[in-house]
């Protein structure tokens, strides 16, 4: 790894050691570029970040089987477009966590701010405190679980995928919605255009217990309530013709 | 996009540590507007001395010793302040004469802060670069705001940058553009506003100036500033006692507070507050759409 041989203070990485990189030493392009090492899962699976700082684009594009631990609060896009790899936030996050993310697991154990999870295509992003405005925008097929509460326009356009609110929602809840299937345990302060209550089937509840199973998340499931696209908005319909 | 920091010191033994404080952050969203910046600074000893009022100055081509040339025959006692692009005056007269004596003495110069507790400095430049024009890090005081511009809708010069101090001891600093801000400028200039640049930040600054004159508190002056303004915004707003923070309802313009007992700061991107002292204890939080949020001395 041409990234490690540089005189800096990251530890050797080994199949059976964590790497450890202190970002207070080495720059986020250099531990980006090596987790983007074509045999990092073989040669160093396991990885710790420390002193993040706030700094953007941590852990970005990961493309293997690795594990990443970092230890405090991270920028904007932090794991974003991940595949396959598990990265836990020992802090906050900025803008964008796992933004565009396709499979994998992303953890934030605080707080995230807006658009977490934002046009994500796969993979579980678990959020144990709250996200902020705009969580799982246009999300297209990602399973978001948040232990807190969400902001408004959380699920705005979703296309795919599962968003599961143990807190409260803020306004505009699924606004312009396709078929992203949403669950809320406390209030939601308004739903957005063509978003509607569902009723709670028996499959929805063996998912939702799925679903909070793998976030860690000690919810009952029949305390939630559904939520998802009344299709009345981005159907055709003829009657319509004249206000297109 | 622009970066805002700002930080209100609670605890007396951190006053000499403000400047330093404040380059750190402003430092770090350098990247968030990289062609200008600007700082406010509330009870630092070399611009605004305890007993003196000081003017913050644009001087053009005026050189320091012409401006105290030209003020002496007004304010015997004024002091000269050089700070790179801007001058700070001060003198131990009250505000409103040693105004009045600038603005007759040197009608040519633009004042952009006046009060008994700020200077405001600006510049057209690297942020970095800037702060030690302006000697920041050697700033002491109690509360500072600062800066960094990405201009959108008017021109790149001092007299266009944040913060925008339109009346004594206030000061605004805004991310985001405003949409209906040439429709409140014209109500603003009919009743008898004079602006000083085409920012449509200082439209916002010139309302709250206006709403505080009416008597309204901060906290008011923005609800009603959220009331009439369309657009995007998070904004930072100071007074001689208050620190105050607002976004739009749709708040995609970002802000991030950290509040301890020693200090309350704001700050565009978390990373800007990484480096403060004792932020590990914060409380960190993003202010909510259309809720302001406030902090007296």
């Amino acid at each position: 790894m041409a990234a490690l041989s540089t005189p800096l203070d990251v530890q050797e990485p080994s199949s059976t050691t964590e790497a450890v990189v202190d970002l207070s030493i080495a720059d986020v392009r250099q531990l980006n570029g090596a987790l983007h090492a074509p045999d990092v899962a073989e040669k160093a699976p396991s990885w710790r970040v420390t002193n993040p700082d706030g700094r953007h684009g941590i852990a970005v594009g990961l493309d293997a089987e690795v594990t990443v631990e970092i230890d405090g609060h991270v920028g904007y896009y932090c794991a974003g477009m991940n595949k396959s790899a598990t990265v836990t936030v020992h802090g906050n996050a900025g803008v964008g966590v796992a933004e565009n993310m396709m499979s994998g697991t992303v953890r934030v154990r605080g707080n995230a701010s807006q658009s977490a999870g934002a046009t994500a295509h796969g993979g579980l992003l678990v959020v144990e405190g709250s996200a902020a405005a705009r969580c799982g925008i246009s999300m297209k097929g990602v399973d978001i679980v948040v232990g807190g509460d969400v902001g408004h326009m959380s699920a705005f356009m979703g296309q795919a995928g599962r968003l599961v609110v143990c807190g409260d929602a803020g306004d505009a809840l699924g606004d312009s919605l396709y078929e992203a299937r949403i669950y809320v345990q406390g209030s939601v302060k308004s739903l957005g255009a063509d978003c509607v209550e569902k009723e709670m089937r028996g499959e929805h509840l063996a998912e939702l217990a799925e679903l909070l199973a793998a976030a860690g998340m000690a919810c009952d499931p029949a305390g939630f309530r559904r939520y998802g696209s009344a299709r009345q908005l981005y159907n055709f319909h003829v009657d319509n013709a004249s206000a297109y | 996009m622009c970066g805002i920091v700002g930080l209100h010191l609670r605890e007396p033994s951190l006053y000499p540590r403000l400047g330093e404080l404040l380059t750190g952050m402003l430092c770090q969203v350098t990247e968030r507007g990289p062609d200008s910046a600007g700082v406010a600074v509330y009870g630092d000893p070399r611009w605004s001395p305890p007993g003196h009022a000081s003017v913050s100055l644009l001087p053009g081509t005026a050189t320091p010793d012409q401006v105290a040339t030209a003020l002496r025959e007004r304010v015997p006692d004024v002091a000269v302040v050089d700070a790179g692009q801007t001058l700070v005056v001060h003198a131990p007269v009250d505000v409103d004469t040693l105004v009045d004596a600038v603005r007759t003495a040197l009608p040519e110069l633009l004042v952009i802060g006046s009060g008994e507790e700020v200077a405001v400095l600006k510049g057209v430049g690297h942020p970095q670069l800037l702060a030690a024009e302006f000697g920041l890090a050697q700033a002491q005081g109690w509360q500072g705001v600062a800066h960094t511009r990405m201009a959108t809708e008017s021109a790149v010069t001092p007299a266009h940058c944040h913060p925008f101090s339109v009346g004594t001891d206030q000061c605004l600093v805004h991310n985001g553009s405003f949409a209906n801000h040439a429709t409140i400028r014209r109500e603003l200039a009919a009743g008898g506003a004079v602006f000083d640049s085409d920012n449509d930040s200082e439209v916002g600054a010139r309302f709250v100036a206006a709403q505080l004159a009416a008597g309204y508190d901060l906290e008011k002056s923005l609800k009603l500033l959220c009331e009439r303004f369309d657009g995007f915004y998070t904004l930072l707003v100071s007074t001689k006692d208050s620190f105050a923070i607002v976004r739009d309802a749709i708040a995609c313009k970002p802000a991030v507070v950290a509040e301890t007992p020693e200090w309350v700061a704001m700050a565009s991107e978390y990373r800007a507050l990484a480096g403060l002292p004792g932020v590990e204890r914060a409380r960190i939080f993003e202010p909510e759409p259309e809720e302001v949020y406030a902090w007296q001395r």
